[in-house]
């Protein structure tokens, strides 16, 4: 070993800097003077001075005008300036420097070098970083030297090949006829290469990988040699005879028995006798165990060999080594779709592997133990996976809440389950499951009617007990303004009967409302609930009406424009609240917050508008409220398109609020009956003569109308008469009048009748004409009449 | 195959570094500070495997040095742990209970023992024994330097 005294005084001075600053100035002074030295002529410390470089370079430092010393050390004879100059040029000139063109020429010199560890060096250099042009220029060097050469040389050339075909592909073709001879070689360095070689070649070329499947006889009798032989002390590694060729010939058979029957079953004893000799004490062992593990479950094997390789797996499973068990399960995932039932068996142990130490081997197990639920085995699974979820390290929390939740999606038992299930994630990992849970939940909800007084008091405990996580705090709110009525009814089969009043109900919603941890959407989501529970009970509808106006000037917009709706309901539309009741059910499909909100927002819009009869049709609904419990048909249904826009989808909305059937208690509020006069009504009033007007329906467009004319002057009126005139259509025929004087008065009427048919339902109109005399003077006058009472503004 | 080999101390100093694909200086640069960051911040009692990109690293450290290898993803991995063991065994048989100021002072002496070891990525010699020879050899070589070169010849 030849000291390079310089190098080493050089390292020791950029070490004892003891800061970054005089690091840089010791290394800048040492830069100048390799610069200077290689500026000058041959002189015997070249190679101490690129050695410096290097030393540089690997700190950190440019280093690149050593790139032209190492092409001229390489060119150099002596052997000590040869190597370093072609460590430089490994380590400096790589095939993206024009410069590395430069070296093919020696290379390809040294190539044919009478001295062997010439030739190595040039070899090492080229598999290192060789562009493909040197490689295209060299190749053929390359070949000879795979044929006739020593074997330290051939096992080298080999792996040079290996280099060459990865940068030119079609180069792969040259090489081939020198693979197959070189397999018969007995020297363990140059088989490992030419594996190696081989390996690459088939991975490249499918024809090739057809020719050389009449290698495995070959193989499976190299791999017999190395299992059965005794001790062999070259390559003995704890017991194992040359575990790294080992491992490279069942990677090579691998390649070769895949989807090829044949080639599978020449080499199946032999995968069995190595999964079964192979000591596997040590790593070496195992690593060659799992290769044949990882080649058994890719070829064409027979059923035993597979359950053999299983097993294997499941014993490194409970191996104390850490790493063995992490490669366990990635080998099992990768199977647990095609031999499902295998893996199976080995669940517990997989399962116990949740509760490992490291964290690369718990997601290994997460994701394995999702794999591996399946209906029969769901309930014992999703109890081991919260568990996990409560203790699991944060970055594995959001991938355990949605595989729960697919889980449980696919494989529950029950709808209480479910819904207790999807509670506990939100409880214990709500923070980390995704958007659209909540909605998802909602749904559940909805849809599990039987469980929705469970349902609300479980949520409502929960609420009491935590109101940090967003996602449970938003599905119980919802819950509670929905099923506020069922909480506060108090009894329930499934849980203990708790006695909720409706403050407590308020008091809860106030607090999230108020407390600091609940974010905008799920102020939302309580200020909405608030508003429903004020049609569900009866005592404290003034407390939700404060708790409404005071967030009229939140500062959050959206809550503001919120609170402010809510207000207007409050005050102008105080009928319409219960119809906010049912909102719940006229829904969307997703039951979002801001669809329940939209809701409201369409019905207000119409009513300022001044649509009197939509005001009527929702004031039936709201006098006949018990009628509209619920009842599972309407519930469940859910009529009602989605609403997205004001106007046009507020009647079908009313629509969907038509349909309902309504009960027979419910009295309707139009007070018109068929059967009798409607009371006198003036039309007409002047110079003290006074006309009444009475309606009597005689049928569905026959009418009697009788007119009655009185005197409130002081003289009397002569040849009173009426005549009227009706819209073309209706008929009309006057009876005759009762008389024709009216005494002053008012002492006596006239009365006349009218009868009217309109059968075409047209806006029913009369005209009619007053003429009189009176004091000598004749008096005529005409009156229209619009209105008739006891008929709707239509005339019908 | 293996994609680079690095060395480093426990202070996150590079000690050696082998890449055996073609990149550019700078992303050799990220590629060294995201192993030092990733490696360095492993807990004690961690298995030695993690996944980077497209490819397995295996690390292992024997006193104050990581020995970090980057594998392709169908390699296997404990026959890498067994190759970062091999290297380690080259070096201790070549400087004779090697530490990590070993490699330091004679850095250029590890990438030599290095490259009898593995070409291209791959491995080149499984026997301990031939590759000590071999590079004994080389040294002689090059103690003997002058005109006239010595004929060294090993029997395969």
């Amino acid at each position: 070993m030849s000291p390079s005294v310089p190098l080493q005084e050089m390292i020791r001075a950029i070490r004892s800097a003891r800061t970054q600053c005089e690091e840089r100035g010791v290394i800048q002074r040492e830069c100048a003077a390799i610069r200077a030295q290689f500026r000058q002529a041959d002189n015997g410390g070249r190679s101490h001075n690129l050695a410096k470089l290097l030393y540089v370079h690997m700190l950190g430092y440019p280093a690149h005008f050593g790139q032209m010393e190492c092409v001229r050390m390489i060119a150099s004879p002596r052997y000590s300036e040869k190597r370093v100059g072609y460590l430089g040029a490994m380590m400096l000139l790589d095939e993206k420097q024009d410069a590395s063109l430069l070296i093919t020429n020696s290379i390809k010199n040294d190539l044919a070098h009478s001295n062997q560890y010439v030739q190595s060096l040039a070899l090492c250099t080229l598999a290192c970083m060789g562009s493909a042009e040197m490689c295209r220029d060299l190749a053929p060097e390359i070949d000879r030297l795979l044929r006739a050469s020593n074997s330290y040389i051939k096992k080298k050339a080999a792996l040079c090949a290996v280099h060459i075909v990865r940068k030119v592909h079609e180069l792969g073709e040259l090489f081939a006829p020198a693979a197959r001879s070189l397999l018969s070689e007995k020297n363990h360095g140059v088989l490992h290469g030419a594996v190696v070689l081989i390996i690459e070649l088939c991975e490249r070329n499918p024809e090739t990988l057809e020719r050389f499947r009449k290698t495995v006889p070959d193989l499976v009798q190299i791999m017999k040699g190395l299992v059965l032989s005794g001790y062999s002390p070259e390559h003995d590694v704890a017991g194992i005879s040359d575990p790294f060729l080992q491992v490279r010939i069942l990677r090579l058979l691998r390649i070769l028995g895949r989807n090829n029957e044949g080639a599978s079953d020449a080499m199946n004893d032999l995968l069995a006798q190595v999964a079964t000799n192979t000591d596997s004490t040590k790593t070496v062992g195992n690593a060659v165990l799992y290769e044949t593990v990882l080649t058994v479950l890719d070829i064409k094997s027979e059923s035993g060999l597979r359950v053999l390789a299983v097993n294997i797996l499941g014993r490194f499973l409970l191996n104390n080594d850490r790493n063995i068990r992490y490669i366990a399960m990635t080998s099992l995932q990768k199977i647990v779709g095609t031999d499902h039932n295998a893996v199976q068996r080995h669940r517990g142990t997989i399962v116990d592997c949740l509760k490992d130490q490291d964290a690369s081997v718990k997601r290994r197990a997460l994701e394995l133990s999702l794999a591996l639920v399946s209906a029969s085995n769901i309930r014992s699974m999703m109890k081991e996976l919260l568990l996990f979820l409560s203790s699991c390290p944060p970055e594995l929390r959001a991938h355990a809440a949605s595989g729960i939740f697919n889980a449980a999606e696919r494989y529950a038992p029950s709808q209480r389950w479910h819904i207790d299930t999807m509670l506990h994630v939100l409880i214990t990992a709500g923070g980390d499951v995704r958007d659209e849970t909540v909605p998802n939940l909602i749904q559940l909800i909805t849809n599990a009617s039987e469980l929705h007084c469970y349902t609300v008091h479980k949520l409502y405990r929960a609420l009491l007990a935590d109101i940090s996580q967003q996602s449970l705090v938003q599905v119980a709110c919802w819950c509670i303004g929905e099923y506020g009525d069922l909480l506060l009814r108090g009894d329930c089969q499934e849980t203990e009967p708790v006695q909720v009043t409706e403050d407590d109900a308020l008091d809860a919603l106030e607090t999230v409302l108020q407390s600091h941890m609940s974010s905008p959407a799920t102020r939302g989501f309580a200020l909405t609930a608030t508003m429903k529970l004020s049609t569900r009970i009866t005592d404290n509808v003034d407390r939700i009406r404060s708790i409404v106006s005071i967030y009229g000037s939140c500062i959050d917009v959206e809550l503001q424009q919120r609170a402010v709706e809510y207000n207007a309901l409050f005050k102008k539309y105080d009928h319409m609240r219960y119809a906010m009741k049912n909102y719940g059910r006229i829904r969307v499909t997703f039951t979002e917050p801001r669809f329940e909100y939209m809701c409201s927002h369409c019905l207000l819009l119409p009513l300022s508008v001044g649509g009197l009869k939509v005001c009527d049709l929702l004031d039936l609904l709201g006098g006949s409220e018990e009628t509209l419990q619920p009842s599972p048909a309407f519930g469940g249904t859910a009529p009602g398109p989605s609403v997205n826009t004001a106007g046009g989808d507020l009647l079908d909305l009313l629509g969907g609020l038509e349909l309902t059937p309504l009960a027979p208690g419910v009295t309707l509020r139009v007070t018109h009956t068929h059967t009798h006069t409607t009371d006198p009504v003036p039309v007409y009033d002047k110079g003290g003569v006074t006309l009444t007007l009475s309606c009597e329906k005689q049928s569905d467009t026959g009418l009697t109308v009788t007119l009655t004319a009185s005197n409130a002057t002081d003289s009397d009126i002569s040849s009173f008469t009426l005549q009227a005139a009706v819209p073309k259509s209706v008929q009309l025929h006057m009876k005759a009048p009762s008389g024709d004087s009216l005494p002053a008065r008012g002492t006596a009427k006239v009365t006349q009748m009218v009868v009217l048919n309109n059968p075409n339902k047209v806006n029913l109109k009369m005209r009619v004409r007053v003429s009189y005399t009176r004091l000598g003077s004749a008096f005529q006058d005409t009156v229209q009449i619009d209105s008739f009472p006891g008929l709707d503004a239509a005339g019908r | 195959m293996i994609r680079f080999l690095l060395l480093f101390s426990r202070q996150g100093k590079l000690r050696l570094q082998k890449w055996f694909t073609a990149i550019s200086e700078r992303e050799k640069k990220k590629i060294i500070r995201d192993m030092t960051t990733m490696v360095l911040a492993r807990q004690p009692r961690t298995c030695n495997f993690l996944h980077w990109k497209d490819l397995k690293i295996i690390y292992k450290r024997y006193a104050s040095l990581y020995f970090c290898l980057a594998i392709e993803n169908q390699e296997n991995e404990l026959i890498a742990l067994e190759v970062i063991h091999r290297y380690v065994e080259l070096l201790d048989k070549y400087f004779g209970n090697v530490c990590e100021l070993d490699i330091i002072f004679n850095f250029e002496k590890a990438y030599f023992i290095l490259d009898e070891f593995l070409i291209g990525g791959e491995i080149q010699e499984t026997s301990k024994q031939i590759v000590n020879r071999a590079i004994e050899a080389s040294d002689m070589l090059q103690e003997g330097d002058s005109s006239e070169w010595f004929e060294v010849e090993l029997f395969g």
